[in-house]
């Protein structure tokens, strides 16, 4: 069955290049310095980047994250409450626009 | 859980597994890897350990074991091999005795063959691989702690998790409560306390089909959650990669998982961390005396390509040393990441 998403893509990801180099080359020196050991290890970096993955609902970063959390080290707890908080931002932005229809019927009503 | 073999299981056949580690066309073989990095041949670099493979017999049966060993496995070391490994180990001199089995506590002449070697040399590394239950494992057992201090010896113990679930999924139900307890123990004599010079080294081995991340944070990671949630310490984590061989080989089978894996330790491949395996610079004797360039060539029942020193009682210095090791596809579980040996990280 043919599909959008296929797992085995995720493979090729380096090979992005092959069509525009210079700039793939730029994008993962850059991306191999964010996930360095820094000012947060780079098993919080794993883990923000896990509840990221789930907030832009990205298959690739999803699988790819988890394994990496989990070769970091992570346990489902971590890895679950992770998402928990991209779900927790993800819905509270959808609430917090609800200040936003107050305002608006407030301003509408007598 | 029985062992493979007691389960007559087509894995517990060396044979086969190397057919089925050989079988899958992954594109390129670890000879050929090896050629590339201008290491093949392999070659030892010098011999200073020993590894000393007890016996298969062991108190536990955890899902990953390279050895298959368990309660059901009843091959061991007798004293005469010992003797042999005694004088192999004074002619030599070798700096590092590493113990390893199933439990090597096990075998009824542990503790004279323990005592033994240190009378050889007091600077010599004793090392016990020491899965922990088994200090709890019957009363006779419970005075390990003090034994090890009294030999000097180092205690390098396996803990796949810092918490009950992991450990337990791969070792066992209610090894980590017995093993946070075990350690409580080797810390009350002294070991894993800074300045005690009594060293508790532990290994991380990842808990499923996946490959370990980097030692020094996962070694803070651990420090960090033992000593707050357990009040336990140690000196430093191990990192290891499953080998995919024997139980871990039958997991990966079992899980669907076989291929993604084999790909994995093959992409992640480390010419530095292949310019420095541990065959390079150590022997494996098995509990009948054979000798291996490692424990995983062990099990797959690899001996040394040298007839005329294959065995303890004809061991020969020169001819091992400038042996070919013998490898095949199972070797990229050394050679992935930050590669992977008995004791640790290696690139
Ligand atoms: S991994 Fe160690 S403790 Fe577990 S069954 Fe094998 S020898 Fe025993
Ligand atoms: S599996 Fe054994 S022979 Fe192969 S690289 Fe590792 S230590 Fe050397």
């Amino acid at each position: 069955m043919k599909t959008y998403y296929n797992p085995e893509d995720l493979k090729k990801f380096g090979k992005i290049g092959e069509f525009q180099k210079s700039m793939a080359d730029k994008f993962f020196d850059y991306y191999g310095e964010v996930f360095k050991e820094g000012a947060l290890t780079a098993r919080e970096k794993a883990l923000i980047a896990l509840a990221v993955a789930h907030a832009i609902q990205c298959p690739y970063c999803i699988d790819a994250y988890t394994v990496d959390s989990m070769e970091k080290g992570c346990d489902e707890e971590q890895m679950m409450e992770a998402v928990h908080v991209a779900a927790a931002i993800r819905g509270g932005a959808s609430l917090v626009h609800g200040t936003q229809m107050m305002n608006k019927v407030k301003e509408l009503s007598m | 859980m029985k062992s493979l073999k007691a389960q007559n299981h087509p894995l517990s056949n060396s044979q086969y597994e190397i057919e089925l580690l050989e079988s899958p066309d992954f594109g390129i073989s670890f000879v050929q890897k090896l050629d590339e990095s201008q290491l093949y041949p392999l070659k030892p670099l010098h011999i200073e350990t020993l590894q000393i493979n007890m016996g298969k017999m062991c108190n536990q049966v955890c899902q990953h074991c390279h050895v298959d060993a368990g309660p059901d496995r009843k091959e061991i070391m007798t004293r005469e091999i010992m003797e042999d490994c005694l004088k192999v180990i004074e002619k030599n001199n070798i700096k590092s005795v590493d113990l390893t089995g199933g439990a090597p506590e096990m075998n009824p002449d542990f503790r004279w063959f323990v005592t033994e070697i240190r009378k050889i040399g007091k600077d010599i590394n004793i090392i016990v691989r020491c899965n922990l239950t088994i200090i709890l494992a019957n009363p006779k057992f419970h005075d390990l702690p003090e034994f090890f201090k009294k030999n000097r010896i180092e205690v390098v113990s396996s803990l796949p998790y810092f918490s009950a679930a992991r450990t337990d999924a791969q070792r066992g139900d209610g090894v980590f409560e017995k093993s946070i307890k075990a350690l409580k123990m080797l810390n009350d004599v002294g070991y894993g306390i800074e300045r005690s010079n009594l060293i508790l080294n532990l290994v991380y081995n990842p808990s499923g089909a996946f490959l370990p991340g980097s030692q020094e944070g996962l070694q803070a990671e651990f420090k960090k959650k033992l000593g707050n949630n357990f009040g336990v310490s140690f000196n430093a984590l191990f990192t290891i990669t499953n080998i995919p061989i024997s139980r871990f080989l039958d997991y990966l089978i079992r899980s669907g998982n076989y291929e993604g894996y084999m790909e994995k330790l093959i992409e992640s491949y480390n010419p530095n961390a292949a310019a420095n395996v541990m065959c390079r610079t150590s022997i494996s004797v098995g509990w009948d005396g054979f000798l291996y360039d490692c424990d995983f060539n062990q099990m797959l029942d690899l001996k040394v390509e040298t007839p005329q020193s294959q065995h303890i009682s004809d061991w020969d210095n020169f001819t091992l040393k400038n042996r070919n090791i013998v490898v095949n596809q199972h070797c990229f579980g050394c050679t992935a990441g930050a590669g992977s040996s008995c004791g640790g990280a290696t690139a």
